[in-house]
Parts: C-alpha cells; sequence; structure tokens
C-alpha cells in the first residue's frame, strides 16, 4: 500500500489510531482462529461513523480491501485481512440509548457484550445471547457472526434480537435498516440478511436490540452420567418431555478434567459426561422444571444430580463452561474446534460419529457444546509442530462434517464459514445456494471491497 | 524463553477483558495476547528485539490479571518479565543497578542508612521548602516522582527498633517468624508494628529476626537472578535456625517471592519447606476469625478493599482480606468495581512508564470514588505509595490504610489517624 495511501487514511482517523508499524500489524494477522495468519497494511481505530464513511470513501475509489474488526475472537478466520485495511471499532463503545419503554437497548458496535448485561440488568431488564466470549466479544462481532451462546436452547441467538441496524457499505453509503418497530414488512426484511453477513455486506455502525424483562428465578443443576450415550438421550429426553430449559450445556470427560484443572469448582473427574441445566423464570415454574428435570435425569440412570445451593455457586458453574475451549489447550498446545451443528434429536448419533471419527484417525477429541441446541463443539487436542497429526485431525474432521450433514445438520451453528469453512460450504447449500449468495454479496459490494475471500 | 509455554496461548482473548493495558489502549500491542505473540515472534525469528518491540513489552505491568484469566494456564505477565530478565542476565547489571540490588539490598544496614538523608531531608521540614521551590524540578523528573510517591517517614526503620522477640499475649499457641519488607519496614514500619501486635494479640509468639535481608523482588524485576538466589539463600538460613510455625508477611510481593524460593532454587528442598510456611498476614489471620471476633471494637468507618495483584493473582488470595474486614464491628465494606484491577504501581512501573501508570490509576480512583468509602484497604506497600499519592490529588477526602493498621485499630479502640 501506498505510505502516501496511508497517510491519508491516518489524516482521517488520527495518528494515535493508525497503525502501520511492522510489530503491530504482525499482531492483527491472527484472531482466534487456529492455523490461520494474515497481514493487514494498516489498521485504523475509528472513533466515529462518519471516519468509518470517509475510510471506505476512500478505498472503494482506490480498490482497497477493507476488513472489520471487533475484538477479534472469531472461530473462522472472517476478521483477518491480507494486504488490506483493518477497522477495528473497539473505540466505539457507548451504549447510546436504552429504551424502557420500548424495550430497545441502541449501542455502538464496539460495546462489549457482558458490558450491555450488566447495564441492561441493572434496569431488571436481560439481552440474553451470551457466547463463550462474552466478557470480550464485541456486538458489532456477534451480530456479524450471529453468534448464539449458552442460553440459546430458551431465548434463540443473536438473530432473534437484532431490531435495526446502522451500516456503512462498501461505497460509503450508510443505510438504516430495521428499527424499534415490532412489526414491519416495508420490502424485503434486510436486517436478518445482514446478521451472519461476517463483514462481508456493510460495517455496522449502531445496533438496535430487543430487550426482554429479566427471569425472576432460576436453578441450576448438574447431572453425571457413565456414559455419553446416556447423556445424550437425557438431552432429547428433557426436551420431548416439553422442559425448554435455558441452558442444557454438554462436557465430556477431556473437557470436564480441563476445565476442573482451571476453574476449581468440584466437577467430577471420573464420569463420562456431565450436562450443566438451568431453568428459569417465574419461582413456581422453575420449581416444577427443576423437579421434572431431576426425575428425567435419574430416570436416564445420572449417576448423581447436584443443584447448585447459592447464586454463586450457579455463576461458577455457568463461569467454568464458558471457559471450556480454552482449558482445553492444557492438555496440548493446538486446539482446532469444529461447530458442527444437527437438529435436537440426534445428539446421541453424533456423539458417536465424533467418537469414531477420533479413533479411525488416532487423535484426542474432547467434545463439548449447547447439546440444547444440537450444537457441539468437538475439539481436537494436537500440536501444530507434528504435521502428521494434524494431517490426521483434519482428516476426523471432514469425516464429522459429512456425518453432520448426512444426519440433517451443518457445518457450522454458530461460528460462522468465514476463511476456515470456505471449502465446506458448496457441499451444504449446494450451486444454488452459492449462487443466490454471491447475487446479494453483488447487490451489497459488487466490487468486492469488504472482507474479500471470506464465506465463498 | 519456554516455547511451548508461548504456543499454548490459543489467541482466545480472553485475557483482553481483564488487561489493563488492553482497556487503556484497545491495541493488540497492548494485551496479554498481543504481548505472548511478540514473544513467540521473536522466538520464531519473525521479529527483531527493536526499540518498538520492546517498548511495547515495557508497557506490561507484570500484575498477572491475564494469568488469573487464561484457562490455558499461560501467564503472560510472567513471561514478558522472563524475557527482560533473560536480557539483562545477557547484557549484565548497569552499575546503578549492581549498587542497589547487590550492595544495597543484601545488607539492611547500608540500605537503611542510605535512606537517612531522606528520612533528615523529610523530618526538618526541609521537604516542603524544596518541594514549594520546584527544586526538585532540577533533577531528572523521575526524583520529582519518587518525591511525590514518598509519605512522610517513620524516624527509624522498624527492623532497628522492634524487639526481635514479640511474646504471646494469653495462651500461646505457636510460633510466627516475621518476614519484614524493605519498604514495609523504612515506610510503613506503622502497619508492620500492627501486624506483630495483632499476632501476639493472638497468642503468637513473633520472632523478627534482625538478619533476615530484602526478599530479592527488586532483583527479579531487574533480572538479576543470582543476586535473588544469594538472598533466599540468606533468608533460608536465618528463618531455618528458628523453629517456627509459619512465616508471616505483610507485603504482598515479599508474600508472592517467598512462595516461590523453592522454584528459584531449583526445587531444593529445605527452599521448598520454606516456601510451604510462608503465609499473608491475612492468611493467618483469618484463620481465626471467631477469636478475633470478640476482641475487636467498632469502628464507623466505610471501607472498600483494593485486591493488590501480589495477593489476588499472585497469590490467589481474595476471600480472607474480606473476611477479615467483615468482622469489625461497625465497619461497613463496599466493593468497588474491578477490585482487583492494578492500581498503576508494579515495583518501579510508576517511574518507567509514568504516563500509563497515572490513566490505571485515574481508574482505579474511579471505582474508588464511585464507592464513597473513607478508607481504601489494602495489603501491599506499593499500592499504599501509589494510592497515597493518588488519593492526594484526586480524593483527598479519602485515607488508604494497610489492612493491619486498621484491624489494630479496632483491637485498641481507638480510630486511626
Ligand atoms: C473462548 C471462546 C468462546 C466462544 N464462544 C462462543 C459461543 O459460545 N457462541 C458463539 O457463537 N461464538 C463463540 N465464540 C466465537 C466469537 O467469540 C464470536 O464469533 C464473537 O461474536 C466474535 O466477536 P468479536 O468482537 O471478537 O468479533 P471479531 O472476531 O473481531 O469479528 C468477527 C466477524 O465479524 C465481523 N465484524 C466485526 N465487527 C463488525 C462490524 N461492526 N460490522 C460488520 N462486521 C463486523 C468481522 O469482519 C469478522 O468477520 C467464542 C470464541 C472464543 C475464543
Ligand atoms: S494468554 Fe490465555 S487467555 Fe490470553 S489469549 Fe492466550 S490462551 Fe487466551
Ligand atoms: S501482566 Fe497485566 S499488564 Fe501485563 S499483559 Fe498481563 S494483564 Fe496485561
Amino acid at each position: 500500500m501506498e505510505p502516501t495511501f496511508i497517510d491519508t487514511l491516518r489524516g482521517i482517523v488520527g495518528p494515535d489510531h493508525t497503525l502501520s508499524d511492522r510489530e503491530s500489524l504482525a499482531l492483527y494477522g491472527y484472531d482466534s482462529t487456529p492455523e490461520l495468519e494474515a497481514r493487514p497494511a494498516v489498521v485504523l481505530l475509528p472513533g466515529h461513523r462518519d471516519e468509518i464513511i470517509r475510510v471506505m470513501e476512500l478505498c472503494h475509489g482506490a480498490g482497497v480491501s477493507v476488513t472489520p474488526r471487533g475484538s477479534g475472537t472469531n472461530l473462522s478466520g472472517g476478521s483477518l485481512s491480507a494486504g488490506g485495511v483493518v477497522i477495528q471499532t473497539s473505540r466505539m463503545n457507548r451504549i447510546l440509548e436504552l429504551d424502557e419503554e420500548n424495550l430497545t437497548a441502541t449501542v455502538e458496535p464496539g460495546v462489549i457484550t457482558s458490558t450491555l448485561h450488566r447495564e441492561v440488568e441493572r434496569r431488571g431488564l436481560f439481552y440474553p445471547p451470551d457466547p463463550g466470549s462474552m466478557n470480550i466479544s464485541t456486538l458489532g462481532g456477534n451480530v456479524a457472526e450471529n453468534s448464539g451462546g449458552l442460553r440459546g436452547l430458551k431465548y434463540g441467538v443473536t438473530a432473534d434480537y437484532v431490531m435495526g441496524l446502522e451500516t456503512v457499505l462498501a461505497d460509503g453509503s450508510l443505510l438504516t435498516t430495521g428499527g424499534k418497530a415490532v412489526k414491519d414488512v416495508a420490502g424485503y426484511t434486510t436486517t436478518p440478511l445482514l446478521v451472519s453477513s461476517e463483514g462481508t455486506l456493510g460495517l455496522f455502525t449502531a445496533i438496535t436490540v430487543k430487550l426482554i424483562p429479566k427471569p425472576r428465578t432460576k436453578a441450576t443443576m448438574l447431572a453425571h452420567f457413565t456414559t455419553m450415550e446416556e447423556a445424550a438421550l437425557t438431552v432429547s429426553a428433557i426436551i420431548a418431555a416439553k422442559v425448554i430449559p435455558a441452558t442444557l450445556e454438554f462436557l465430556d470427560q477431556v473437557t470436564i478434567r480441563c476445565v476442573e484443572a482451571y476453574a476449581h469448582v468440584g466437577l467430577p473427574l471420573d464420569v463420562a459426561a456431565v450436562l450443566l441445566i438451568e431453568v428459569d423464570g417465574h419461582p413456581a415454574v422453575v420449581a416444577e422444571e427443576a423437579a421434572a428435570v431431576e426425575a428425567i435425569c435419574r430416570g436416564h440412570r445420572a449417576s448423581l444430580f447436584q443443584t447448585a445451593a447459592t447464586p454463586e455457586e450457579a455463576l461458577n458453574l455457568a463461569t467454568a463452561r464458558r471457559t471450556a475451549l480454552s482449558a482445553l489447550a492444557r492438555v496440548k498446545p493446538t486446539t482446532i474446534l469444529e461447530d458442527a451443528t444437527v437438529p435436537r434429536s440426534c445428539i446421541a448419533p453424533m456423539l458417536q460419529a465424533i467418537q469414531d471419527a477420533a479413533d479411525r484417525h488416532r487423535v484426542t477429541i474432547g467434545t463439548f457444546g449447547h447439546a440444547g441446541d444440537g450444537n457441539l463443539h468437538p475439539t481436537c487436542l494436537t500440536d501444530e509442530r507434528d504435521q502428521d497429526e494434524i494431517r490426521r485431525a483434519h482428516a476426523a474432521f471432514t469425516e464429522i462434517f459429512e456425518a453432520a450433514i448426512a444426519l440433517g445438520g451443518t457445518i457450522t451453528g454458530e461460528h460462522g464459514v468465514g476463511l476456515a469453512k470456505k471449502k465446506y460450504l458448496p457441499r451444504l447449500v449446494g450451486e444454488t445456494g452459492i449462487r443466490i449468495m454471491r447475487g446479494i454479496k453483488a447487490a451489497f459490494d459488487p466490487q468486492g471491497t469488504l472482507n474479500p475471500g471470506k464465506i465463498f | 524463553m519456554d516455547e511451548l509455554s508461548l504456543i499454548t496461548c490459543m489467541r482466545c482473548g480472553t485475557c483482553l477483558a481483564t488487561c489493563p493495558t488492553y482497556r487503556e489502549t484497545y491495541l493488540e500491542s497492548g494485551s496479554p495476547r498481543g504481548r505472548v505473540a511478540l514473544l513467540r515472534k521473536v522466538l520464531e525469528g519473525e521479529l527483531e528485539q527493536s526499540e518498538r518491540l520492546l517498548g511495547f513489552l515495557a508497557l506490561c505491568l507484570d500484575c498477572q490479571a491475564c494469568a488469573t484469566a487464561c484457562p490455558s494456564g499461560v501467564n503472560a505477565g510472567s513471561l514478558v518479565a522472563e524475557f527482560f530478565g533473560e536480557r539483562t542476565a545477557a547484557q549484565g547489571l548497569g552499575g546503578m543497578e549492581r549498587l542497589i540490588l547487590r550492595h544495597l539490598l543484601p545488607h539492611p544496614d547500608r540500605l537503611e542508612a542510605a535512606t537517612t538523608p531522606l528520612r533528615l531531608y523529610q523530618r526538618v521540614g526541609l521537604q516542603r521548602l524544596v518541594r514549594r521551590m520546584g527544586f526538585l524540578k532540577l533533577f531528572p523528573p523521575i526524583i520529582e516522582r519518587m518525591d511525590g510517591l514518598l509519605p512522610s517517614l517513620p524516624s527509624r526503620p522498624l527492623r532497628q527498633t522492634i524487639d526481635e522477640v514479640t511474646p504471646p499475649q494469653g495462651t500461646e499457641r505457636g510460633t510466627v517468624g516475621f518476614f519484614l519488607g524493605c519498604v514495609m519496614s523504612l515506610v510503613f514500619a506503622e502497619a508492620s508494628r500492627a501486624s506483630i501486635q495483632l499476632l501476639s494479640a493472638l497468642g503468637y509468639r513473633v520472632i523478627t529476626p534482625r538478619e533476615q535481608v530484602c526478599c530479592g523482588a527488586p532483583n527479579m524485576l531487574a533480572g538479576d537472578l543470582e543476586g535473588l538466589r544469594g538472598e533466599a539463600r540468606r533468608n533460608l538460613s536465618v528463618f531455618g535456625q528458628l523453629q517456627v510455625d509459619y512465616i508471616v508477611t505483610d507485603c504482598g510481593g515479599c508474600g508472592a517471592e517467598l512462595k516461590r524460593y523453592g522454584h528459584h532454587l531449583d526445587h531444593l528442598p529445605e527452599a521448598e519447606a520454606f516456601s510451604a510456611k510462608v503465609r499473608d498476614i491475612s492468611q493467618l489471620l483469618a484463620q481465626h476469625t471467631d477469636e478475633l471476633g470478640t476482641m475487636l471494637q467498632p469502628l464507623p468507618v466505610t471501607v472498600t478493599w483494593h485486591d493488590a495483584c501480589h495477593i489476588a493473582h499472585c497469590q490467589g488470595i481474595r476471600r480472607e482480606p474480606r473476611e477479615l474486614l467483615r468482622l469489625i464491628p461497625g465497619l461497613e465494606l463496599r466493593e468497588m468495581a474491578d477490585a482487583d484491577a492494578c492500581c498503576g504501581s508494579g515495583g518501579d512501573y510508576n517511574l518507567r512508564q509514568p504516563e500509563m501508570a497515572d490513566r490505571v490509576l485515574a481508574r482505579k480512583l474511579e471505582s474508588i470514588a464511585t464507592t464513597g468509602a473513607d478508607v481504601v484497604v489494602t495489603g501491599n506497600p506499593g499500592c499504599l505509595l501509589q494510592l497515597r499519592q493518588g488519593l492526594a490529588k484526586g480524593l483527598p477526602q479519602t485515607r488508604v490504610q494497610h489492612l493491619t493498621e486498621l484491624l489494630a485499630a479496632s483491637l485498641t479502640g481507638q480510630p486511626p489517624g
């Protein structure tokens, strides 16, 4: 990139918020995706939407690519740029409005997810999407990836809460979609299309989300199982019994041991799997549902069933679960995780398929995930210095994807396609699917300025 | 540098949320994840040790909030410290560093003598005159900052005035070896006097050997591992001769270092045994909450607890000090937001990186101000110095005190001055 071009960008965003030195750029070569690195030419941290508009106009005119970035915690390589401009939104972190009459919040894209949680919960309100990374992930990243979380089973994912977006498009024009009105059928519903667009259609500069009243109470439970299958069958049985817990998380033995080594919350080290279950709502309903969950778990031979005695204990369990992915890195330095998702009733065969693939390719896989959503994260524990094992890990994952698709599922439930799963997408959505997606991309960004090379 | 711990970082970003320098800069280069990546790229030869790279690393406070946060067991703060240690070891110590680390710290008498001029200067009132005249402006700004940090010093260091053996009151419960931190003894003598008083009131015989030397933390900070080992051996032999149940310190930084003697001396059995006996004063006192509860008198103050990095992140102690504070009748404990966020003191950080230290401090003061507390309580001399200076400028109505000063005030029923 021409130094004069960088100088012009610097003039817009300010010298303190423009990074073009070798050392800094080397640190924007990664996000949380294993095995991927790319080097941008310049990183900008704008403080205002208007700066973004001017940068986009300039880059569009000059044929320079732009990649949005929040905190760089995505797991599909979506925030990486080879030779282009990266726009990190962290400085745009104001909560613009909390509208208690309409139950909405409007935020800038760099607001941290858990900061929004804290602010709305102080007012007795609730913003449910809570990805494992919520203490550092940004709302912009959450919307762009349509992130799920631990409360997805009952409350859904980010898309279920996004009501309106202000988006800067590739050529610098500003698109406003949706808003606070709960009903809106004026033309195509564009907002949901922008959710999960992985930075390829536009850069969100303001996000309006729906809030709901905070559940009055909750019960947090932990069920131990001596076989993975019984745990999996319990998941299906709970849902079939028409109880919808807020949280229904699965952890296998490998994961349990790693999490316990970090968090010391008293997880059992000798069981095959645990389910972390949380029901919430009106106290009477919570009591009833908790009893139903307990009966089902015991009916499926749970070897032990515990209920958190205090809110702190409950919080500690959920917090421990959030560390699962990173904790697995304790065993071996490189963790490659996947995001296979199947219909809820197919959790047991999916777990079996994961086990078979691991055995066949002689790799260690720890599995945890949002079992209630049918969303599992089989995570291969390996060492990037062992090329042979890395090859076997990828072979195992190819089989796992095949199995997920065969069971009527998908290759990614919440982490997005980005660079990492690009090659599997055609297999899933078919030629027509790819053609339609390309058409949508062309409608928004015919020159391919925004986040090129991602998704397809 | 340990390659395995560098590649164990899986770049999840969990640590960014609580890193003080990331929260100020939002830059990867100011984050634990970025620092580990820099070290890895240096090790792999992708980046050189350029001025800029060293600058990014030097901005790290070594507060170890990242270590608490990291589920994978990576400790970015200490990896950075280790890196600088290895660099110093390769380059050798500078003249001034050598003088302080090798000739003053291992000899408390000389250290105390060296600080006598400062003491005198404060005593005779020259300090105020000189400060007002901006005389210090003539010296490098570093001295001016240091002067701003110093409270009025006790007339003599505690090491010179405390009895080597303080007998237990009532039935004897056990024997404690008291480790006197350099700064505690030189600057916060009253707090350590209070610590000893509390231990004695609980029935401990307290032995404060005069031959003990610096714990070695300043050597560690400067990358002088050899100096550190010398001091560690000296302390091992001094305390090894005593039959003590515990070795207690009221300096968070010393406690963290003493607990690592086993590690520093290659797991020598005597060193491991020594480290196993070390307790922060709050840990030992919290074993006796029942007795203390009956002894403490009302103290109508509102306080907030600041988790010193060396206590919360390095030693994992959070519950005990809060339990102790709640024992004081009439005292109200209000939690501040991010109580375990660094105050910006970090060894000599305040002097090396004044701008970032001030920003980190400003955030801390904001958390303190929101609680409306009369007193900030903590357990580490570095934080006492830093907070005292910050409060004087920004929140003059709020005081800072060591935990044991407050407990001792409640013990004697005399509100602190
Ligand atoms: C330990 C760990 C746990 C995780 N747990 C979960 C989980 O439970 N559920 C889940 O769904 N994900 C999870 N993730 C993945 C990740 O945290 C989420 O995808 C998160 O939403 C990313 O947010 P970010 O701010 O880091 O975005 P980034 O990683 O910086 O960016 C993600 C994508 O969004 C785009 N983007 C960012 N900001 C904008 C914007 N303002 N406008 C347009 N595009 C933008 C980027 O170009 C990129 O394609 C986890 C990750 C880790 C490391
Ligand atoms: S140091 Fe730990 S918490 Fe931080 S990015 Fe690396 S693995 Fe994650
Ligand atoms: S030690 Fe503190 S300042 Fe340094 S990287 Fe860790 S959290 Fe950040």
